[in-house]
């Protein structure tokens, strides 16, 4: 009777780890091919990463630039960076505060009488 | 299960009958049933044994057939390796200090034939020669029809032109992958860069080489694989490239020079921020190298590298540098200046007359030739020698571009004392700028060698001791009179307190014999700021003629001079230097807070 219960008991074990085994396998073909997709996503990615770099360091060549700053001189007024314009930072005044001009309280306007 | 009874009762009655003892039969019978029972229990072991060996047999074959197919299998990349580590292009980008790319690939596309494949050769290349007006269609018919199975048309297409041609729709036009280097900076540092060029070709890759500049100097460790993803940074900075560029090349015109050539250096450390030359040409089309005429006359030539000038007064700075180091003068000692000199049959004159006598401050300020070459005569031929190559000025510079083994000074054959008197105020040896920048930093910067270098390395050792930190603080001081009083006055730019000294050399003639009156090479080279010189400066101009006054101006004073104060005008902000008051002589100026 035990004896029987154990053969029983291996049998199912046997099939349980099968079915296990087999599922691990079609589990793992599946991320193999997920980590070969997202690899090649990657590299698409870089390479539009390098393309990309590549037309960023193009359209800022300082020829450029500069081309650009001359022609929109007239609304940026863009000068080459000067020595003059390095300070320091006690020579920078506080912001003063805001002169308080709203009325908030009532005002009452009143007309006594004629003068002479 | 039928046992065989131990006393048979036939037997026993027989026995008794014989009077013998029925025991007898009885273990008899016991002891054949024990030897049945033995001989059995030894089979079924005998089995089990059999069982348990296939079993290890089949265990042993297993292994050892998986030995054998992993010894003979190819090795591959395990499928769920990582991403990052892939190569993935050919060759590295250049970047500059900060990281802003001057080099970089670009994917683009070949174009082939195989004319056995096509359909309608004479209408391809009729449409072929429509998009690339460069091509002929009379010899593209030619090469289609003819016996050719594979010509390769163009080395790169744009993706416009790869479109056009795909639009033909002929199966014999074929593209193949390229890698091509691109400089997206265009003409910017193109001296630096260099150039490359298509090596062994593929129809599905192509080799990119470099041909000069860094390109082709660092070619090795630009084409590594495993480090091919790190960008090479180089220790230019692309904007104040761009202003020193920008600046030289308007002072250029204003000056009439027919060449330019600026160097900035970090003082301390060698690195060069700024390297240009001028006429320069695009890297991205590099033009053929030249095949006749003067070298310097062709863009491709380098001139703060390869190009080696008598420089002129600039190299009074060395003479008097290594007078004060030995203690053979002290810069109020008396030197006598009576112009001109006679020595030999050879004389000395100096531009103007200074009078009979100057102190060594008073020479190099107004620039005396004859107090110099009486300084060089009493220092001696040999130690004048000694001192220049321990400068670096007698070999070519190590820099990391290919042209830099152009930079071989030109030595007198024997360095008579006419020629350590020449050489001591700049004639007699030609040496490139960056010589002349790399000295400059040694002598200024402290005192120990200076090598440049064009690779972002903020942690270079300094080189061995050439002068004392003393002589370099004096030499410092002496390099600022000449700005505040004397040639180079024009260099002062309010807040960077420039140092420096000028130079005007007559160029030789190209046919030998003597030379030009007319034409000359001014250089200025300098630091700033004066009292703790963070850049070296260095900027020549090939033939300059300063025509706003009455008569035409070519001293380095009128030319390179208010050139070089534009350069450190425009590039000092650029570089965070903050303006600062100079401090007069040694009582500092202390700022208390209340």
């Amino acid at each position: 009777m035990m004896r029987s219960l154990v053969h029983v008991l291996t049998a199912l074990a046997v099939i349980g780890l099968a079915f296990w085994a087999y599922r691990e396998n079609y589990r793992t073909q599946e991320a193999l091919a997920r980590a070969d997709r997202l690899q090649s996503d990657v590299a698409e990615a870089r390479q539009r990463l390098r393309m990309l770099s590549a037309e960023w360091a193009y359209l800022n060549r300082p020829d450029r630039l500069m081309a650009l700053v001359e022609m929109n001189y007239d609304r940026l007024g863009l000068m080459p960076l000067q020595p003059y314009q390095f300070g320091r930072i006690d020579q920078i005044a506080y912001p003063r505060p805001e002169p308080d001009l709203t009325i908030t309280n009532p005002v009452d306007v009143m007309n006594d009488g004629e003068r002479p | 299960m039928i046992r065989a009874p131990l006393r048979p009762l036939a037997r026993i009655l027989a026995a008794r009958r014989r009077g013998e003892n029925p025991d007898a039969i009885e273990r008899e019978n016991l002891r054949l049933r024990h030897e049945a029972m033995r001989d059995r229990a030894r089979r079924r072991a005998e089995g089990r044994l059999l069982v348990l060996a296939a079993l290890f047999l089949a265990g042993f074959t297993v292994i050892g057939g998986q030995m054998a197919v992993l010894a003979r299998s190819e090795p591959s990349e395990p499928r769920a390796g990582a991403g990052g580590a892939r190569i993935l292009t050919q060759r590295a980008d250049i970047t500059d200090r900060r990281g802003r790319v001057l080099a970089t690939n670009f994917d683009t596309h070949s174009l082939y034939a195989q004319p056995h494949r096509m359909i309608d050769p004479e209408g391809a290349a009729a449409k072929l020669a429509g998009i690339f007006p460069d091509l002929d269609a009379a010899r593209l018919t030619r090469d289609f029809t003819g016996k050719r199975k594979f010509l390769w048309i163009r080395r790169t297409l744009s993706p416009e032109q790869k479109q056009a041609v795909h639009d033909i729709g002929e199966p014999g036009l074929l593209f193949g992958p390229r890698e091509m280097r691109l400089y997206p900076n265009g003409r910017l540092a193109a001296h630096v860069l260099g150039g490359t060029r298509f090596g062994d070709e593929g129809v599905s890759a192509a080799e990119v080489v470099g041909t000069a500049g860094i390109e082709k100097a660092l070619d090795a460790r630009l084409r590594d694989p495993a480090r091919a993803h790190e960008p090479l940074a180089l220790s230019l900075d692309l904007s104040v490239q761009a202003a020193m560029e920008k600046v030289l090349a308007g002072g250029m015109s204003i000056m009439n020079a027919k060449g330019a050539a600026g160097i900035l250096m970090d003082a301390a450390s060698g690195e060069i921020v700024a390297l240009a030359s001028l006429p320069d040409f695009d890297p991205n089309d590099r033009p053929a190298p030249p095949t006749a005429g003067a070298p310097d006359d062709s863009p491709l030539f380098n001139r703060a590298v390869q190009g080696v000038y008598e420089l002129g007064s600039t190299a009074k700075t060395f003479t008097i540098a290594q007078a004060l180091e030995r203690g053979q003068v002290a810069p109020d000692t008396i030197v006598n200046t009576e112009s001109p000199m006679k020595w030999g049959r050879f004389t000395i004159r100096d531009f103007r007359d200074y009078g009979n006598e100057l102190s060594v401050t008073k020479v190099l300020v107004k620039s005396s030739n004859v107090g110099t070459a009486r300084i060089a005569v009493e220092t001696g031929a040999e130690r004048q020698q000694a001192f220049l190559k321990s400068l670096g000025l007698l070999d070519p510079v190590p820099l990391e571009i290919t042209e830099a083994g152009g930079s071989q000074p030109l030595l007198p054959g024997n360095w008579s004392e006419l020629s350590t008197m020449t050489i001591s105020y700049g004639h007699g040896l030609a040496i490139s700028p960056l010589h002349l920048a790399a000295a400059y930093a040694t002598i200024v910067g402290g005192g120990r060698q200076v090598t440049p270098t064009l690779l972002r390395d903020p942690d270079r050792a300094p080189g061995p001791r050439v002068i004392s930190e003393s002589t370099s603080a004096t030499m410092r001081d002496l390099l600022r009179l000449v700005v505040t009083e004397g040639t180079a006055s024009l260099a002062e730019v309010p807040g960077y307190a420039v140092a420096g000294k000028t130079g005007t050399a007559d160029k030789p003639k190209a046919q030998g014999g003597g030379y030009h009156d007319d034409r000359v090479i001014a250089t200025f080279a300098g630091m700033f700021p004066a009292h703790d010189p963070r850049y070296v400066i260095v900027v020549t101009l090939d033939e300059p003629v300063e025509t706003s006054g009455s008569e035409p101006r070519r001293t380095a004073g009128w030319t390179a001079v208010p050139v070089a104060a534009e350069i450190i005008r425009r590039t000092a902000p650029l570089l965070g230097l903050r303006p600062a008051i100079e401090q007069a002589g040694t009582a500092a100026i202390r700022r208390t807070s209340n």
